[in-house]
């Protein structure tokens, strides 16, 4: 029979039993609304997670030090090669750094003990220079203000805490300035010519020692953060009072590392305690963890972490699929019963069709495409279903994150190849589950079918 | 071998259809030897049981025999795939029942095209062969009703215009007036007669009823217990 024609009588089937075709369809739809709907939630969960800690920087993030490994200390001289041999962790490694294939950025941390001024009033805080590329981190999603107008602007983003012991309405203090006085490195007048004094975040006191001198800084406030940003660990964490990376560059602040640093014996060239270097995307970390580990320095990264995340997530979504897939194993049986129910009310027509000419092939591609419609239509009223499963789970959860005063998030991520996963699987099920019927419809026997009342 | 030669339409040839029920070996057709020339009208009489049914179905290829061949077109039916045999069936043969075996859920129409459908007949021309043959039988005018809402004897008409749609050489009835009462069984039988004779159809009908097997057959072949018993043909 050509295909039109099967197509059309297993559609008139369909139709005259409608009311146990939708029945069974609608098994089938709610199988598939099951299983879109519980693998979505594991994808959107796992991209929500994904991209919290991606922006986090947790992840794509390199933190870089010089390399001071206690143990290679009590080894024999003749054991560290030149290869690995540590390297000062100065403005050429940085450059090396930034040159490397994959490296999004290179910035040092600034972070610097701070005494606010605001209405007269002093507060004790920690300052921590923010990069510009911070401005897609997630920590900064929900900020109130804006971020920073430019790299060099003199503003500040105050975490809310702070916000909240400089004023009692956080939101007042949005275009009003603060100062903030801190401790400014001045290298020593016999040593100047060691370090450098145009670059504040390099540790001149590496070059013999500095003085510290008291200074001032006005700032205006442009933005409020409600949750602590933490762009890398080891990053600006602490960090109450945030202000540009360059800005805090050029203060020349005394950090915390500095008495440590000055009383190290080093080669006399600046260097920085430690530097960041970000990945353009998480999996590119280990290269460029690994080439730096070459060039003599020593790395730290959470890689292993996100490697244990990708493993959780794929055990908790094959789980998901698991439960998904059972309300569809039992929509599966609905196929066969409704099929096999209409194999013995067919029966007789069965026996028409053969006598008129039906080969078994055409009894058994009539009850296929039967399922298979069923399949079709099921899985595709399914995604639908899933999805608004999705929809309303997602806008309860935000509904419940408001009250919590958290931002809104979509707990759920329909993709296309899940549609389409979803939609080739219901109706590769039902085609399974038609077998049965089918090659039973086939077999039977057109004299005694002709009999059968 | 005997097969069907010129002039020979079917030929059933020490032919047995046997039925294993337990223990017991049911004979419904044992050792039956039957020519049915071209153009011919034979009828197949007997008594309920008799095996003229079976014989039937073996000939239309519905069933396999047990023992024995039928020979169509030259051909052996049971060393036919079921394929072959489905073809055979659509081709060659068209079917009358005694209970009609319209589908009701389908017009008059879509029953009659039902057989084109299965033959793949192109659509286009398909219109035209269900006007034909329902115009033969005098239904041209039912095209939308549905089973339900005829008689018997129109549903009956309407299986024959089914039967003669794929323009088929032999035509097997099965008790066709069984369901009728007598003139609208007449008006069947001279249907079927008109059929052979303008068609030049070869028509094999079951019947019980010995005064319409001798008003419209051009032989009759008696069977009882599943032989044949006597076959003769009409004055």
């Amino acid at each position: 029979m050509k295909a039109g024609d099967l197509g059309e009588l297993a559609l008139r089937n369909l139709r005259e039993a409608v009311l146990r075709s939708s029945l069974t369809t609608l098994g089938v739809a709610v199988g598939v609304a099951s299983l879109v709907a519980w693998l979505s939630l594991g994808i959107g969960l796992q991209a929500l997670a994904t991209k919290r800690l991606s922006n986090s920087g947790l992840f794509d993030t390199v933190i870089v030090t010089q390399r001071r490994n206690l143990q290679n200390m009590r080894r024999p001289p003749q054991e560290a090669s030149p290869a690995s041999g540590s390297r000062v962790l100065d403005e050429d490694a940085k450059k090396e750094f930034e040159r490397l294939p994959n490296v999004a950025e290179v910035y040092s941390q600034v972070r610097f003990p701070t005494e606010v001024r605001y209405n007269g009033t002093p507060y004790s805080t920690i300052v921590a220079g923010i990069p510009a590329s911070a401005q897609g981190n997630g920590s900064f999603d929900g900020i109130q203000g804006s971020f920073f107008s430019s790299p060099t602007a003199d503003e500040a983003i105050l975490q809310l805490e702070l916000a909240k012991d400089l004023s009692a309405q956080p939101s007042s203090l949005l275009g009003k300035d603060l100062v903030v006085r801190y401790a400014e490195r001045q290298a020593l007048p016999a040593q100047a010519n060691m370090g450098d004094p145009a670059r504040g975040d390099g540790n001149d006191a590496n070059a013999g020692g500095f003085s510290i001198v008291p200074k001032e800084k006005r700032l205006r406030i442009v933005g409020i953060v409600e949750t602590e940003p933490a762009a890398g660990f080891g990053g600006f964490g602490s960090g109450r009072l945030l202000i540009p990376l360059e800005v805090a560059s050029t203060l020349r602040a005394a950090q915390i590392n500095d008495l440590r640093d000055a009383v190290r014996a080093t080669s006399g060239k600046p260097a920085y305690a430690s530097l960041t270097v970000r990945a353009k995307s998480p999996s590119q970390v280990q290269g460029i963890e690994d080439a730096i580990k070459k060039m003599g320095f020593g790395t730290f990264s959470l890689l292993d972490a996100t490697k244990s995340l990708q493993v959780f997530f794929k055990i908790f979504d094959m789980l998901l699929f698991i439960f998904g897939s059972l309300a569809l194993a039992v929509a599966t049986l609905g196929i066969v019963n409704t099929l096999v129910m209409a194999i013995l009310e067919r029966r007789r027509e069965i026996g028409i069709l053969k006598a008129l000419g039906a080969a078994d092939r055409d009894v058994k591609q009539i009850f296929f495409v039967e399922a298979g419609v069923m399949g079709l239509v099921g899985g595709i009223v399914g995604v639908l279903f899933g999805w608004v499963v999705g929809r309303a789970v997602t806008f309860g959860t935000n509904l419940y994150l408001k009250r919590q005063s958290l931002p809104a998030t979509d707990v759920f991520a329909v993709s296309w190849w899940l549609v389409l996963l979803a939609i080739v699987l219901a109706v590769a099920v039902s085609l399974v589950a038609g077998l049965y019927p089918a090659s039973r419809a086939a077999k039977l026997n057109p004299v005694e079918a002709l009999r059968y009342e | 071998m005997v097969t069907t030669g010129n002039g020979m339409a079917v030929r059933a040839e020490r032919v047995s259809r046997l039925y294993e029920m337990g223990t017991a070996v049911i004979r419904a057709v044992d050792d039956i030897t039957l020519d049915v020339h071209k153009g011919e009208f034979v009828a197949l009489l007997g008594s309920s049981g008799s095996g003229k049914s079976t014989l039937l179905n073996l000939m239309a290829g519905l069933d396999r025999p047990t023992g024995g061949a039928i020979f169509a077109n030259g051909k052996n039916l049971s060393d036919m795939s079921s394929l072959e045999l489905a073809r055979y069936r659509s081709k060659t043969v068209g079917m009358v029942f005694q209970s009609f075996n319209l589908l009701p859920r389908m017009t008059l129409e879509e029953n009659v095209e039902l057989p084109l459908r299965l033959a793949e007949v192109d659509r286009a021309d398909r219109g035209r062969r269900v006007a034909e043959a329902l115009e033969r039988v005098k239904l041209d005018k039912r095209l939308s009703h549905r089973p339900s809402e005829m008689s018997g004897g129109e549903q009956q008409r309407a299986a024959l215009a089914r039967a003669l749609v794929n323009r088929p050489t032999l035509l097997f009835a099965d008790e066709p007036t069984g369901n009728l009462d007598s003139a609208t069984g007449e008006t069947i039988m001279l249907l079927l007669k008109e059929v052979q004779e303008t068609l030049g159809m070869t028509i094999v009908m079951v019947t019980h009823e010995r005064p319409l097997a001798e008003r419209f057959a051009d032989r009759i072949v008696t069977m009882a217990d599943g032989k044949l018993v006597s076959d003769g043909v009409r004055p």
